[in-house]
């Protein structure tokens, strides 16, 4: 065991595998010898070699393309977004191309890949370094989308979504990326995808969240706890797609009273999706009606981010409103 | 630009075509099979029994003339309008045809529009998406693949002249020549992007110097010229296999149909040019070659038209013969494992089928 930070954990599970699997090749813009701009994948280029950690023109197009050709040509490719607010270029070759080809060409074309990304706010990086575009992603079928929130999940995750016969988009919350320590098992583990982790048991509350959110969701819901009693049980629903969408609602049943926690906008927003999933599933079982805590329906703002993104503020005033009711 | 066979079906004094007799009228055979399979198609289309088609006339001698330059370990990753390519390789035209109906044979499982084949065997003709420019980039992590591995492997990749304006001609061509990558990238100029024409389309001269800017070498063709193709594709190929890197080539060819069979291209193509580039047709140029050269008669022409209409009659019956896919396969391949909530979808609609006594659904289970 070490106690790692999250990035690290990342570079820790890059590492795992390419030790591992010769067939695995990282690239993308500064990922090489500069070790990518948050440092995922420092010293990869100097340990493992320029064939396997390289470098590529500033094309996200052009990254996930070609890492799809090098996926259906035997490789394991692990493609790096510099930030995630810089993959609409790749749109269509994420949502055309790599989610379809394995449906289209009736199994006989594939492409096994990963796409890092960072995404999310709380770095002052204003509109185009802090979206969350995970519903975008999560609405496509064929890619599966996976958002880790702790160092040991970030590991176990990655190395699960490499294994992974599909395409993955890996968004990794850049805000936790040094503000999070945990232990970190060495060598290989995988966490299974579309599992959920219960990050605290309760029965009053129930609380859905993931990525940089978790952290918050768990402070507010401490607040409860120590102010007014109430007991939250909290979710990290680490894959967004395929959802474990049983755990999801044996959790609304234990307690009836569900809030969803997110940073991304809310219309259309993944928790909209939670939302309905209970509404259509298990409505019999709701004391009072679901509440959302997300980002607004705006673009992301720089100089006042703090009040864009939820916060155990606004957590705690749902908690409070749903178990109120 | 380079040509090598007049339009008479002359050749230069000393020219050596460096292929056997039976495979110079393999060529042949298969420009007349994909003019065979064109003609079937649009009468299919029009009788109301397949939804579409993509017509190649005018374009065959640029399809089988670069995948004559290739192996069959070699990839391909073609554009709609390259049916010669696959025929030429010795994809069954009945294989084809499943895809023409989507039917249960079809390999794409009946869940694409006709003309977007796939297959991986006896060479891999790469899986046909209908956004334009993509399949560039694909290319060349491919050929990528193939070079880390030390592989002499070969990936063609052809797109019309309406796909170098995508975002995928960019990026896929960039990536080549940076990466010095094992790719032949064929644009087929067959003078319109649907009804856009060249001067529309680009403000160059010509498609091939593009390459120019990314590092690249490239060749302009007559596209009408199977042996001008061929050796031009022979001559990149070789390029990549020894590690030199992509080339671009412009094959100048005329598409003298539609689009497709939706498509009346007399709105926009003015009927002298087709007129003009009938004078050029590939398939008649290089029966006169064959007639000259002493390897077919007339009468040995004519029964080989009928014996290829034939041919692709035989397939498309079989192919309309075919059922349609199973239900099922609405459900299979999204992901390599069916996940719960596509599986819940699946049981729901055969049981909803089943409940209603729609014979697709079987007994109501769920097969997956």
């Amino acid at each position: 065991m070490a106690n790692l930070t999250l990035i690290q954990a990342v570079n820790d599970g890059l590492r795992t595998v390419m030790k591992a699997d010769d067939s695995v090749v990282v690239f993308g813009e500064d990922v090489g010898p500069k070790g990518g701009v948050f440092l995922a994948t420092e010293g990869l280029t100097a340990d493992f070699g320029e064939s396997r950690c390289f470098d590529t023109p500033l094309s996200e197009d052009g990254i996930i393309g070609t890492a799809i050709g090098m996926a259906m040509n035997g490789l394991r490719p692990v493609a790096e977004i510099q930030f995630q607010d810089f993959i609409f270029p790749a749109f269509d070759q994420i949502v055309s191309e790599a989610a379809k080809l394995r449906y289209r060409s009736g199994g006989q074309y594939t492409a096994p890949m990963v796409i890092r990304t960072p995404y999310g706010g709380g770095i002052r990086g204003g509109l185009y370094h802090s979206q969350s575009g995970e519903a975008y992603f999560a609405h496509t079928a064929g890619l599966k989308v996976v958002i880790p929130s702790t160092p040991h999940d970030a590991k176990g995750l990655l190395i699960a979504s490499i294994q992974d016969p599909d395409p993955v988009l890996f968004m990794e919350p850049k805000a936790l990326y040094r503000s999070v320590k945990g232990e970190v098992p060495e060598g290989e583990y995988t966490v299974d995808l579309s599992t959920l982790r219960t990050v605290r048991q309760g029965g009053d509350v129930t609380i859905y969240c993931y990525g940089a959110m978790v952290p918050v969701v768990e402070r507010a819901a401490a607040q409860a706890a120590e102010q007014r009693g109430i007991d939250c049980l909290v979710v990290d629903l680490r894959t967004l797609m395929p959802l474990d969408e049983e755990g999801v609602l044996e959790a609304a049943k234990q307690t009836g009273r569900v809030v969803v926690v997110h940073e991304a906008p809310r219309f259309c927003g993944y928790g909209a999706e939670i939302s309905a999933l209970i509404a259509e599933h298990c409505i019999e079982y709701m004391e009072a009606p679901v509440r959302r805590v997300t980002g607004f329906d705006t673009p992301f703002p720089n100089t006042l981010e703090h009040h864009y993104l939820p916060d155990d503020r606004r957590v705690l005033d749902a908690i409070e409103s749903v178990y109120d009711f | 630009m380079l040509t090598v066979l007049a339009p008479d079906g002359a050749t230069k004094k000393g020219f050596e075509a460096g292929l056997p007799d039976e495979e110079l009228l393999h060529c042949y055979r298969t420009m007349l099979l994909v003019r065979s399979f064109d003609e079937i198609c649009l009468k299919l289309q029009r009788s109301g029994r397949i939804g579409f088609s993509i017509p190649n006339l005018g374009i065959e001698a640029t399809q089988v003339g670069a995948a004559s330059a290739l192996r069959k370990t070699d990839w391909i990753f073609p554009s709609y309008r390259d049916f010669g390519m696959a025929l030429y390789h010795g994809i069954p035209a009945v294989e084809m045809m499943h895809n023409m109906f989507g039917n249960a044979e079809d390999s794409a499982k009946g869940r694409q529009m006709p003309v977007h084949f796939s297959f991986v065997e006896p060479i891999h003709f790469y899986s046909i998406s209908s956004p334009i420019g993509t399949h560039l980039p694909h290319a060349v992590g491919a050929a990528h693949a193939s070079k880390l591995r030390g592989e002499d492997t070969v990936h063609l990749v052809s797109f019309g002249d309406g796909g170098t304006s995508s975002l995928g001609f960019h990026s896929g061509m960039n990536f080549a020549a940076v990466w010095k990558s094992p790719v032949v990238f064929l644009c087929q100029n067959n003078g319109y992007a649907i009804s856009c024409p060249s001067e529309q389309q680009t403000a160059s001269d010509g498609y091939a110097v593009k390459a120019e800017a990314y590092g690249m070498p490239h060749a302009t063709v007559d596209g009408n010229d199977l042996f001008a193709v061929r050796q031009a594709v022979l001559e990149a190929a070789e390029r990549a296999r020894r590690g030199e890197g992509p080339t671009l080539i412009e094959a100048v060819t005329f598409r003298m149909g539609g689009h497709s069979t939706s498509d009346d291209p007399t709105k926009y193509v003015p009927a002298e040019l087709v007129e003009e580039w009938k004078q050029k047709d590939p398939v008649d140029r290089f029966r006169r070659f064959l007639e000259r050269k002493g390897l077919m008669t007339p009468e040995e022409n004519d029964a080989m038209r009928a014996d290829t209409l034939a041919e692709i009659d035989r397939a498309a019956k079989a192919a309309e013969a075919t059922a349609a896919p199973g239900l099922e396969t609405i459900f299979s391949d999204v992901f390599a494992e069916v996940p719960s909530h596509i599986r819940k979808q699946g049981e729901f609609l055969f049981d909803l089928s089943q409940r209603r006594g729609e014979a697709d659904a079987g007994d109501g289970e769920f097969p997956l």
